[in-house]
């Protein structure tokens, strides 16, 4: 436990001292809330119900950002520490591996939290979005998307082999995801075989239970079937980490 | 004697098919500075991170600091300090935020500042990593191996890219060290660094050690000693095994003849000579 605090303090400390991490994975999404929000100011029709397109993106974004931070940028970072010997050199140390990766994924979810508190002031602010219908159960929601993501992000970095392309290689999956998970706009009017692919991602599912929350105060688990879908994919990711997961550079 | 540090019998691994260590053994005593010398490939850095617990053995016995590394337990990594022959720590963070926080994963750990007096960094302790220069890096992934006050410090070539008097800087620090008494392995492929710092040397090739001993007895091993000089301007070279007979009868001849040996030159191999021999023997082989 002590470790754990540790290490958070350390990866903290590493985390907001490095000027690419604090743009791309905490600035961004900030910034492309405020870009998106400018260009829509209607509201959205969502299932015939008509949303503020300040919240539609603030929820929208709460996903992207999610992804962004947890999958995206973990995968990057642990790729880099690998690569450069890091990892490698901790795991002569008495640190334990659970213990790192632990502290690793609750930095990831302070992060997160952060960023989720700055859109939502950012939102209000600046858009009038709306606070949260469902105050807890939107913590628990960033909380399950951090873990989740988190997952993926693990087992995204166990298959990407260099440090060069890793950057590339996540944003070629992310961005997709999020355009098609309806991040970016509602996903109503995709084409019928993009919509077939929208529907299996984790970011879709991921959106829906943020929806939930976030605009009509359901609780977490109100939509059981998109948690464990969500869930499921994480698992996946810490399935292939398992079995892939090298803490030595690729010769 | 007390138990060596580190105890390898036997110890085979090879990688695809390909033998990488072919059955070597060897003891290395506690407090001992313990050199492998070889070419790049011989086999060095899969023994030392089979040793660290990297790396899984496919036979032989291996017992080091009395674990076995093939498990790793925590206990052992308390007390071992590795320097990986590339790595390149978080840069953002100044030298004195990344001791501290390998410090932190310690029971066991000496003073942040302590480490940098001796690794002579104390002046740098405030600078962002990514600011110091190659030499001064290596000195932060040293110190960084030493702050949990290890008994066995890991080497890999230590020195590889160095200039000359930033060497010299890094023999001496591991010099002080030993005078710790922790025990060292060290890897390398300069003869010279083997020869200056190591107690004992052990020279692998191609997975075998093909040499075991002091960096003496290995010269004391190596061929005849060579006679230099020049008549009329043309080098000749006599190479024997009994210089003193031979140094004696030139010599004799030449006062008898009234003449000088010029550039009169007696040389006994160095390291290096026994050692570019071995690597000669084994292209020969090849």
């Amino acid at each position: 436990m002590r470790l754990v605090v540790h290490q958070l303090g350390a990866e903290q400390r590493m985390f907001w001292r490095s000027r690419e991490a604090a743009i791309f994975i905490f600035i961004f999404p900030l910034l492309l809330y405020s870009l998106l929000s400018s260009v829509y100011s209607q509201d959205i029709t969502v299932n015939g119900a008509k949303v503020a397109s300040a919240d539609f993106l603030l929820a929208g974004l709460f996903g992207y950002g999610a992804a962004n931070t947890a999958f995206a940028g973990l995968a990057i970072i642990l790729v880099g520490r690998r690569e450069t010997g890091t990892l490698k050199r901790l795991r002569a140390t008495p640190l334990p591996p659970a213990t790192y990766i632990v502290a690793v994924i609750l930095s990831t979810l302070v992060v997160f939290a952060i960023q989720a508190v700055a859109l939502l002031v950012l939102g209000s602010a600046l858009f009038g979005a709306s606070m949260p219908a469902n105050v807890l159960g939107f913590a628990g929601a960033i909380v399950l998307g951090v873990v989740c993501f988190a997952g993926m992000g693990i087992g995204a970095a166990a298959l990407i082999r260099s440090a060069d392309g890793a950057s590339a290689v996540v944003n070629v999956v992310l961005l997709p995801m999020a355009f098609l998970s309806g991040s970016f706009g509602p996903r109503t009017d995709l084409p019928r075989f993009l919509k077939a692919v929208a529907d299996v991602l984790p970011l879709t599912y991921f959106l829906d239970i943020v929806n939930g929350v976030y605009l009509h105060g359901e609780s977490l688990f109100s939509d059981l079937r998109a948690v464990a879908i969500v869930a499921a994919w994480g698992v996946a990711g810490v399935v292939v980490a398992l079995r892939r997961f090298s803490w030595m550079p690729n010769e | 004697m007390a138990q060596p540090a580190i105890a390898v019998q036997d110890l085979r691994k090879s990688y695809d098919g390909n033998t990488a260590l072919g059955g070597i053994s060897f003891e290395v005593a506690e407090g001992e500075v313990f050199g492998l010398l070889g070419p790049n490939g011989a086999g060095k850095t899969t023994t030392v991170e089979i040793l660290e617990g990297y790396r899984t053995r496919d036979a032989g016995d291996v017992t080091v600091l009395g674990f076995d590394p093939g498990e790793a337990p925590r206990a052992f990594r308390e007390r071992i300090g590795v320097v990986l022959q590339q790595s390149e720590l978080v840069s953002n963070l100044t030298v004195r935020e990344l001791l501290r926080i390998f410090a932190g994963y310690y029971s066991q750990r000496r003073d942040v500042d302590e480490v940098l007096d001796l690794v002579g960094l104390a002046d740098k302790k405030n600078a962002r990593i990514k600011t110091l220069s190659g030499g001064q890096r290596r000195r932060v992934d040293l110190a960084v191996a030493l702050v949990g006050d290890p008994d066995l410090v890991f080497l890999d070539e230590p020195t590889t890219g160095f200039d000359p008097a930033a060497r010299r800087t890094a023999w001496d620090m591991i010099r002080s060290l030993r005078s710790l008494g922790k025990t060292i392995l060290l890897t390398t492929h300069y003869l010279d660094e083997a020869q200056q710092l190591a107690d004992r040397v052990a020279v692998i090739r191609s997975g075998a050690i093909v040499r075991l001993g002091t960096p003496e007895e290995l010269i004391g091993a190596g061929g005849p000693v060579e006679i230099r000089f020049r008549r009329n301007g043309e080098p000749i070279v006599i190479e024997t095994e009994e210089p003193t007979r031979a140094l004696h009868e030139l010599t004799s001849q030449a006062l008898a003849d009234g003449r000088e040996l010029e550039q009169l030159e007696v040389r006994r191999p160095t390291l290096e000579d026994v050692y570019l021999e071995l690597v000669q023997e084994e292209e020969g082989e090849g």
